[in-house]
């Protein structure tokens, strides 16, 4: 939903990171508003994961020019878990497994963890439990699944259900998927869409990171992004999407050679 | 370089003479055995860098026990907490028989003394343990011996508790087990020590055909006290052992757990959890020798290290041409907290039979990286979410003790910090 009047939440401006000494983003600007759903697509080694995982703190990455604010706050200099406490959320494209930690319990400290920032109060087990059935229906999710260890063994959907889930109780400001569709079977990723669907609302906002139109069929993006060598490209409505899955990438090559030679 | 090792076997010697000197005569039911004991340790020098048993593991902690002071047991201490339900707890540390005034449940009884002539030492000497120097050691001074038969399901689970306290001392406990035929035994030792002393366990099991033993070894020790620990088990054909075992701040633990399937065609579990930090050495030295066709093995090994602490391990799987079609899976992993720990882990794997399956790994690592920032991208502070990585860490092997476990809050045990709420 695009309204040019909504707050906005995430302004990112002229933004290099690198990993390693290899520079991989190099000048992104996006500005996202409340009640937007950004799509951001692009071949591998474009550097669109590499946008999300600096949005969200990741240490492997250093930014090393440009700004970013997040509800007008510089977010750059706030510790991962200060980011997500506020509001950000990163989906993983590869949620990771930790043996020995309980599921329900990584949950519960997640949500009173964003809970104590917002300035509720923390849940104890019982009234965390009655929350957490509530929400697992956002992606109809087996509570077997909580009793388990964070991920382990998890199939990827499972994965990815229980990134959603999580999504679901810290109810971010922005949330940013990165290729949550990726590893999903149909059914799958009917259910992972419609619990991002349900969560998105007038006052929150989305970034799906995304090879394939296929997601696009059923979250329908305010704004696509094409994204190539650490630059977005090209910025348009939906229908950019559908251009991209028609035409491939190769007029990107195209662009991309006719700014290096201006 | 020669003076050394002559120098630590001649400090040794001394060492050993003045504590051999200081014993009080044999005496009850086990003084042939304390004799034979103290007979063959005179012999033998405390072990050293040169065997090669012993090349990784630092002994300054027992060293510095003044042999004087372990010529009795420490003062007792017993800080624990109430025996949870459907447990038989049985002190092992007081003066007096721990079977004495105990109304033993169906299926437990005392070995009778023809019954445990014939039955000590078996499992050690098919092993090759007779001879170890902490199996010497617990002859020499244990002058008495739990011993008790299995038979049939026996539903609580036998707890055996010491604690050697703050004072100085020499505990040392003698457990003999015999599980006859389909017999089932859950058994918790429990072993704790604050202060300078001495901890020596020898435990023997034997297990008849389709008995079954879990086994759990708990031991919580202070930075200056020792446990010596030796867990030797027999199987016959189809029994199962499962041993877990999680020991945390002694200054020196040496466990050696040696498991015997005498004609293969059994099934065996060891789990390993041992924590050292500070100046502390922690050293597992596993045996599993299959003696016949058809045994598996399922063994899990790890190692928190942080500060200066040490940790060693060794995994002997042996597998004679007899063995064939042994299943065996080994894996040690160690958690590198400090640049200044040190951790040493070898399988040693010896196989002769040529139709066998023998999988074994080693991984040295810090915290994943990735696994911090997952946490943390939930909101979970850095240390938060370092504690609970090492908490999920401890809880696979600690999940496998047997239940009564939790009273003794095994994880505030190893990680040393209250349960995290």
């Amino acid at each position: 939903m695009i309204r040019p009047d909504a707050p906005v939440l995430l302004e990112i401006c002229d933004l290099e990171a690198r990993v390693d000494d290899q520079p991989i983003l190099k000048g992104v600007n996006l500005t996202i508003r409340a009640g937007e759903i950004h799509a951001v697509m692009g071949r591998n080694g474009s550097g669109k994961s590499t946008l999300s995982k600096v949005l969200a703190g990741h240490p492997a990455y250093t930014v090393t020019g440009g700004t970013v604010l997040f509800r007008g706050e510089n977010l750059l200099e706030l510790e991962p878990e200060q980011r997500a406490r506020t509001g950000l959320f990163l989906g993983f494209q590869y949620p990771v497994e930790i043996p020995g930690v309980s599921n329900l319990e990584f949950l519960r400290v997640a949500t009173n963890a964003r809970r104590a920032e917002q300035g509720f109060e923390e849940l104890d087990t019982f009234a965390f439990e009655d929350l957490v059935r509530e929400r697992l229906q956002v992606v109809q999710m087996d509570p077997a699944f909580l009793e388990r260890s964070v991920n382990e063994g998890f199939s990827g959907g499972e994965k990815k259900r229980n990134e959603i889930l999580q999504m679901a109780l810290l109810e971010p400001l922005v949330a940013i998927l990165d290729e949550t569709d990726s590893g999903l079977d149909i059914d799958a990723l009917r259910i992972v869409a419609g619990g991002v669907n349900q969560l998105a609302t007038a006052d929150n906002a989305t970034l799906l990171i995304t090879h394939y139109q296929r997601l696009l069929d059923v979250i329908t993006p305010d704004f696509v992004h094409v994204m190539a060598a650490g630059l977005i490209l090209r910025t348009g409505g939906k229908e950019l999407a559908l251009e991209l899955e028609e035409r491939g990438y190769d007029w990107v090559d195209q662009e991309l050679a006719a700014l290096e030679v201006a | 370089m020669v003076a050394a090792p002559v120098s630590t076997s001649v400090a040794g010697s001394a060492w050993s003479a003045s504590l051999l000197a200081a014993l009080p005569v044999p005496a009850g039911p086990l003084a042939p055995v304390q004799e034979r004991g103290r007979l063959a340790l005179s012999a033998r020098p405390l072990p050293g860098r040169r065997d090669e048993d012993w090349r990784f593991t630092d002994l300054a902690a027992l060293t510095a026990l003044d042999p004087l002071s372990l010529a009795a047991p420490p003062p007792p201490s017993q800080q624990q907490p109430p025996a949870a339900a459907q447990v038989l707890r049985l002190q092992l540390d007081s003066d007096d028989d721990p079977l004495a005034g105990v109304q033993l449940p169906a299926g437990l009884s005392p070995l009778t003394e023809p019954e445990l002539k014939q039955v000590l030492g078996q499992a050690l000497e098919a092993n090759g343990s007779r001879d170890q120097w902490p199996v010497l050691l617990n002859k020499a001074v244990a002058s008495r011996v739990l011993a008790l038969r299995v038979r049939g399901r026996v539903a609580p689970v036998l707890e055996l508790v010491s604690d050697a306290g703050v004072g100085p001392g020499l505990l040392p406990l003698r457990v003999c087990l015999v599980l006859e035929e389909d017999a089932s035994l859950s058994l918790l030792q429990v072993h704790q020590s604050g202060g300078a002393n001495l901890t020596s366990v020898l435990v023997e099991a034997l297990l008849g055909r389709g008995a079954s033993l879990h086994h759990g070894l708990l031991a919580a020790g202070a930075p200056d006290s020792v446990l010596l620990a030796q867990v030797a088990v027999a199987q016959e054909p189809a029994s199962e052992v499962t041993l877990v075992a999680a020991t945390a701040g002694w200054g020196l633990v040496r466990f050696e757990p040696r498991l015997h399937q005498v004609e293969g065609a059994a099934r065996s579990r060891l789990r390993g959890l041992q924590v050292v930090s500070q100046r502390q050495c922690a050293d597992t030295h596993s045996q599993m020798l299959f003696g016949g066709p058809d045994g598996s093995l399922d063994q899990l090994h790890k190692v928190i290290a942080d500060d200066a602490g040490r940790s060693v391990f060794n995994g002997a799987v042996r597998v004679p041409r007899a063995a064939q079609r042994t299943d065996a899976a080994q894996l040690s992993r160690s958690l590198l907290l400090s640049d200044r720990a040190r951790v040493d882990t070898k399988p040693e794997l010896e196989i002769v039979a040529d139709d066998v399956r023998c999988a074994h790994g080693a991984t040295v690592s810090r915290l994943q990286q990735d696994e911090l920032f997952y946490l943390q991208s939930r909101g979970i502070a850095a240390d938060r979410a370092a504690r609970l990585l090492l908490r999920g860490y401890c809880e696979e092997v600690l999940r496998d003790l047997p239940a009564a476990a939790a009273a003794w809050q095994p994880l505030s045990i190893v990680l040393g910090t209250p349960n995290d709420r």
